[in-house]
């Protein structure tokens, strides 16, 4: 399981892989974690439950995803880990139980202003899963 | 891609199997070769194939890639047949920029300006997790959305004066709370008069250079004096708007059959399409409002001092958009809808739209340069009117992106630079110093020169920072 960041003129793009799609989507939420706090170590404090729905496994990842930037501004909450990520791969939805802190306890700096569907695919590949995602910054 | 060159400064994507409209490019060589690098033409074109779309796909000089639209992308849609997307204004809706003119000389405010930026970074909250000083409930955010910076001079924020001074007079008209989201408003709840990170940024300047005396006159700007720049947006509020819309017109148009999923769309009279359109206005006057904020808080730093001081708001535009607006097509006055994304409306002389102290020569048009670089005031023209639906670029536009910048760039070596210039900088992170620091970005000057040339809007002032404040 990892993610790494590509080069990308306006914004950031990453590539997560991950054996199961569920474990794709936790990789893509540190990957956009690692975007908010460039670093900053952020103690699992706070718990949290958030669900999301999708049409197909992009838009499921974006809603996913989008949650993050929900409780980043409206409940000053910034994730240190997903502890338990929840899949229905059939009716695209999930439950997920978070860690986090009070954005507040830390210096962040850095602003995620969308998760976009630019470049964006999840794919299966021979050794698991694949997804790309570009964040407007 | 095929790209023909028209003549200088004008480039044409011809019309090929499924756009209903060429594509057109204002740019120099120089600012071609760097739009060629990414997908922004692929963008343009995308863009021509939308429903309803009138005369051409056009990019500004500033072009680069975006999502669905190219950043500097124009297109104005029938009001009957055509569509509106979220896609063609962008997820920081009416991200813009005001400046504000002062009767204080360059002189004077050397000797102040340290202290001066430092208290406006104190009192302007920006960066991550600042939040705001207004405490409000949501019956008073949702007086925001409604009335934009109309409800900040009711409040004591300002001066009736400063509504006369804004685009839409800073206050947008059908913008109906209901159609927010509960999401959309929580996220900004906390952020009303907050600047943010990115490239938002707050600058003391100098008028360093006059271009045309008679309109500088009307816009109050006067070779020598210091104005303060402001640039920022509808904060997480307006990106959760366009993430909303996105989804929900996804959801009832489906997916297939767009040229780039982020060309998602509604037809303009479509319930869906006024929704969004409704929606997007409320963001376009939490916005507004947020530039008031912290105009505001601004001038309560000057006021501190320089007691004796006065000041004006020139003018306050925004460069991510939709707007119903009356346009000559065919030679006939036309009600349509245009997206201006990382495009300012540039309309000249005798529109409406433009205040009454401005009417005779054009309304001001305010492209600011990247951190530490030139920034200029410009006058409106008919020509733009006639070429680009009375538009013009917005800025320098990326050409490095933010890790490469990261990898190469070093913060405090930009403060160091800066810093001989004579350019103060206060900021939440050097980090953030290097991702937006000057190397980053095109040109302005070159943009400026073409946008000149062509004429989508004519040179009126030329700025230079003293003082950089950044999220």
């Amino acid at each position: 399981m990892s993610y790494e960041f590509l080069e990308h003129t306006a914004d950031v793009k990453f590539v997560a892989r991950a054996p199961t799609v569920g474990k794709l989507f936790v990789e893509s939420a540190l990957a956009l974690k690692e975007t908010m706090t460039k670093g900053t170590e952020i103690k699992g404090t706070d718990e949290k439950t958030i669900h999301a729905e999708g049409k197909d496994f992009e838009s499921l990842l974006r809603n996913f995803l989008e949650e993050f930037l929900f409780l980043f501004d409206a409940e000053e909450f910034v994730l240190a880990e997903v502890k338990e990520l929840m899949l229905d791969d059939e009716a695209f939805k999930l439950t997920a139980k978070l860690k986090g802190a009070n954005l507040h306890d830390y210096e962040l700096t850095n602003d995620v202003k969308a998760i976009t569907y630019n470049e964006m695919y999840v794919k299966q590949t021979e050794k698991g899963w694949e997804c790309q995602v570009v964040l407007d910054v | 891609m095929e790209i023909k060159k028209i003549n200088e400064y004008e480039w044409e994507i011809p019309k090929t199997e499924g756009m209903n409209v060429p594509g057109k490019v204002y740019a120099s060589e120089k600012l071609m070769e760097l739009i060629k690098q990414d997908k922004s033409l692929e963008q343009v074109s995308n863009v021509a194939k939308l429903p309803g779309i009138i005369n051409a796909s056009i990019a500004m000089p500033d072009a680069h890639q975006g999502y669905g639209f190219s950043i500097g992308g124009v297109a104005a849609f029938d009001i009957e047949e055509g569509i509106i997307t979220p896609g063609g204004v962008g997820f920081d809706i009416n991200c813009g920029v005001r400046v504000l003119a002062t009767d204080i000389s360059v002189e004077e405010m050397k000797q102040k300006k340290k202290e001066l930026l430092h208290d406006i970074y104190r009192e302007v909250p920006s960066g991550v997790g600042r939040g705001h000083k207004e405490k409000l409930s949501i019956e008073e955010l949702e007086s925001v959305l409604k009335n934009g910076a109309k409800w900040a001079i009711e409040k004591g924020f300002g001066v009736k004066e400063d509504l006369d001074r804004c685009e839409e007079y800073g206050c947008i008209e059908n913008a109906n709370p209901a159609d927010v989201s509960q999401k959309a408003k929580s996220r900004g709840l906390g952020q009303l008069g907050t600047m943010g990170a990115g490239n938002h940024f707050l600058e003391i300047q100098e008028i360093q250079d006059v271009f045309d005396e008679e309109v500088a006159n009307v816009f109050g700007l006067e070779k020598g004096k210091v104005v303060i720049m402001i640039h920022s947006g509808s904060r997480g509020l307006g990106h959760q708007v366009a993430s909303d819309f996105i989804r929900e017109m996804e959801n009832k148009y489906g997916n297939e059959n767009l040229p780039d999923r982020e060309l998602i769309n509604a037809p303009v009279k479509s319930e869906m399409g006024q929704k969004y359109l409704s929606a997007m206005n409320c963001a376009v006057n939490f916005a507004f409002c947020n530039r008031q904020l912290m105009m505001h808080y601004v001038r309560e730093v000057l006021k501190k001092h320089f007691p004796e001081s006065k000041n004006h708001l020139v003018y306050d535009v925004c460069h991510n958009i939709a707007k119903i607006e009356e346009h000559t097509v065919n030679g006939e006055m036309k009600k349509v809808c245009v997206h201006r994304k990382g495009a300012t409306r540039a309309f000249g002389p005798g529109r409406i739209e433009i205040p009454e102290v401005y009417r005779s020569v054009g309304q001001p048009v305010i492209i600011p340069g990247s951190m530490g670089t030139f920034s200029y005031i410009l006058v409106g023209t008919k020509k733009s009117e006639e070429l680009a639906f009375g538009s013009t670029a917005h800025g320098a536009g990326r050409v490095m992106s933010r890790s490469q910048a990261l990898r190469e760039i070093r913060g405090d070596e930009v403060k160091k630079k800066l810093d001989e210039q004579g350019i103060d900088l206060e900021a939440g992170s050097m980090k953030g110093v290097a991702e937006e620091a000057p190397a980053v970005y095109k040109d302005v000057d070159e943009v400026i020169k073409v946008s000149d040339s062509v004429g989508l809007a004519k040179k009126v002032a030329r700025l230079k920072p003293l003082g950089v404040m950044k999220g």
